[in-house]
């Protein structure tokens, strides 16, 4: 096991950042903690980092228990999200310093370190600034530097704190791409905090999904976005229509709408619910294709790229409709502002109202 | 940070206004004035310009100002960083007023601050006893100028490094721990080099200011020819006896080998400063 975390507890004062977390990384995974700021996914990955401490509860790193060691001892690599390079060194001098401050009898030779820094900065691509200055660097290039420090040191875990948020949109999703093949490559157990689902579902093996410093779920991208625990889980995995309803004999009304309840839900008495439908999996015709079709008037139509957004204003529904359709469709059943629509909700997720948003 | 105003590529407007009132305020100000020692040096005529410059008593004075004004500075650097140190990184109950203590020197007329070292260092005062006890003497002393002129110095090493201190990021010293380094390497590879040139910037006013110090040396320092005479000092006994060509020429002297020494450290952080901009 590359990581163990078991019962973290962490409090500031009176407020719990971290409550009773226990969490187990396998080596060689690459584990995204996803949540909204201030869920505590930062101070988690600072105390894997020995940068807190945990009020309660052990780190295990490899098998060895570091819960009380200082950061410089637990061979751990942290990038942080303003990259934290050092000013006043080169390049070279920035990735080396891991290496140079190793006590004298563990310390590589001169060509040994030469060698070693060469390396990682080719593993990164950026070789040829070897001799710039960290100033002289774009934001992308800087977190690339950063990531070959970390690395410099061999260490046991790499913890990245949402390395890519101070980035704008296109070099956040090139370096995405390029850290998911690096991983490929050298296989380093790492942690990253994220809270941009896209970027831990693209990323990730593995999703932890935390708020209010608990685990709400765990698992595959593809298992947390299909089958979402609860509300919150399936509401911060992307964007969604809420509609509150009532679970009465099995069903839950929508407005006119009915859908059959979950099962662990089917035999509750009548209770207040939410029901959740992705603007994606909302179809959209003009023809009447299903007895529960809805009828709506285009209110909105947003040009998102490859997407159109549709704001539709549903009979028997108290707030507007949010759907997302492809261009493709948009142009061939010719929809415009005003048009009269059938929609279809084709996958409707029903949870107990207990969580609000 | 440097002492005179960097050079900077020109996209602002206003150049041409502000450039000229700088150049008409630098002369106003600074460079007029000083130009008098100048020409009031000039009639004096080569050879007893030499004379006078070269007299036992001045060279000892020009000595003794630029060592002891040398001393205090380098030793202001270290105490200066400390404190700047702990006013920056720790929170503790009386900090802000410590803080505005650091700023008394600025505000003091120097000789009280002399006539305070005196009484305290003289044999009789509350330090000087028992320091004559062990045979430590103060007063009338280079160590009794020292001791003013790191008095003086101080405010300005610690309010040139606390804003540079202020805006290291947490991050960079976290960043050199998870990468191996005790807080000694943290310290001497990292936050030092940072902390450098600011460090320079006020040893250097320190030391600048340490050499033109009059007030409060001259109490403490005894001003025993050839022994405890500082260079400002020289200047104004000269004054006294109404040798006022003697006068300026001493100080033509002080002036040419002070200007130089600031430039001379001025470069040298520019050239510090060059690459990672």
């Amino acid at each position: 096991m590359g990581i163990e975390l078991q019962n973290i507890t962490k409090k500031f004062s009176d407020y719990t950042a971290l409550d009773n977390i226990s969490l187990n990384v396998a080596s060689g995974e690459l584990v995204a903690l996803l949540g909204p700021s201030g869920c505590g996914k930062t101070t988690l990955l600072r105390i894997i980092a020995g940068l807190e401490l945990p009020d309660a509860g052990k780190i295990i790193l490899e098998q060895k228990d570091t819960t009380n060691l200082p950061p410089r001892k637990k061979n751990v690599g942290f990038v942080f999200q303003h990259y934290a390079l050092f000013r006043r060194l080169t390049v070279f001098e920035n990735v080396a310093f891991g290496l140079k401050v190793l006590p004298m009898r563990e310390r590589p030779s001169r060509s040994a370190i030469q060698e070693r820094v060469e390396h990682l900065l080719k593993l990164v691509q950026m070789d040829w600034a070897i001799k710039r200055y960290p100033s002289q660097l774009s934001g992308g290039q800087r977190q690339r530097v950063a990531l070959a420090r970390a690395l410099a040191v061999n260490p046991k875990v790499l913890l990245l704190d949402e390395p890519f948020s101070a980035l704008d949109a296109k070099v956040r999703q090139e370096l995405r791409r390029w850290l998911r093949k690096l991983h490929d490559e050298i296989h380093v157990t790492s942690i990253f905090v994220t809270h941009d689902q896209e970027e831990a579902l693209e990323l990730a093996d593995r999703i932890v999904v935390i708020n209010k410093g608990r685990i709400e779920q765990q698992g595959t991208p593809q298992e947390v976005y299909d089958h979402p625990v609860n509300a919150f889980v399936y509401n911060f995995l992307g964007n969604v229509n809420v509609f509150h309803g009532r679970i009465k004999e099995g069903k839950v009304s929508l407005g006119t709408h009915h859908v059959d309840a979950p099962d662990e839900l089917k035999h509750t008495e009548e209770s207040a619910s939410q029901a959740f439908v992705r603007p994606h999996e909302i179809g959209i015709s003009k023809i009447r294709s299903a007895e529960t079709d809805l009828t709506g008037t285009i209110q909105e139509v947003r040009i998102m790229g490859g997407q159109i957004g549709l704001n539709l204003a549903c009979e028997g529904f108290e707030h507007p409709i949010d759907a997302e359709i492809p261009r493709e469709l948009y142009v061939n059943l010719q929809l415009a502002k005003g048009e009269k629509v059938f929609v279809s909700l084709n996958r409707v997720r029903v949870f107990a109202s207990d969580y609000e948003i | 940070m440097t002492l005179f105003q960097k050079k900077r590529r020109n996209i602002l407007p206003g150049f041409g206004l502000s450039m000229g009132y700088t150049v008409f305020y630098l002369s106003a100000i600074v460079i007029v004035p000083l130009s008098m020692i100048f020409f009031n040096t000039i009639p004096m005529g080569w050879e007893p310009f030499i004379h006078a410059v070269t007299a036992p008593r001045v060279l000892a004075s020009y000595r003794l100002s630029f060592s002891t004004a040398l001393f205090a500075a380098l030793f202001d650097g270290g105490v200066g960083l400390l404190t700047a140190w702990v006013l920056v990184r720790y929170r503790f109950p009386g900090r802000q007023f410590l803080d505005a203590l650091v700023d008394l020197p600025f505000a003091l007329p120097t000789a009280v601050a002399g006539i305070c070292f005196a009484t305290l260092y003289s044999p009789v005062g509350w330090l000087g006893e028992t320091l004559t006890k062990w045979n430590i003497e103060i007063i009338n002393t280079p160590t009794g100028i020292v001791v003013a002129l790191i008095f003086i110095g101080f405010p300005f090493v610690v309010r040139t490094i606390q804003p540079v201190l202020e805006e290291v990021e947490q991050e960079i010293e976290e960043a050199a721990q998870c990468l191996g380094a005790t807080r000694w390497q943290t310290f001497r590879k990292i936050l030092l080099p940072h902390l450098f040139p600011a460090l320079l910037t006020g040893s250097t006013l320190a030391f600048a200011r340490g050499i033109g110090e009059y007030g409060s040396v001259i109490f403490i320092a005894g001003n025993l020819p050839m022994k405890t005479e500082i260079a400002p000092l020289m200047i104004m006994s000269k004054l006294d006896q109404f040798d006022y060509a003697g006068a300026s020429a001493v100080a033509l002297v002080l002036l040419v080998i002070s200007f130089s020494m600031l430039l001379l450290l001025n470069a040298v952080q520019e050239w510090q400063q060059k690459e990672y901009r």
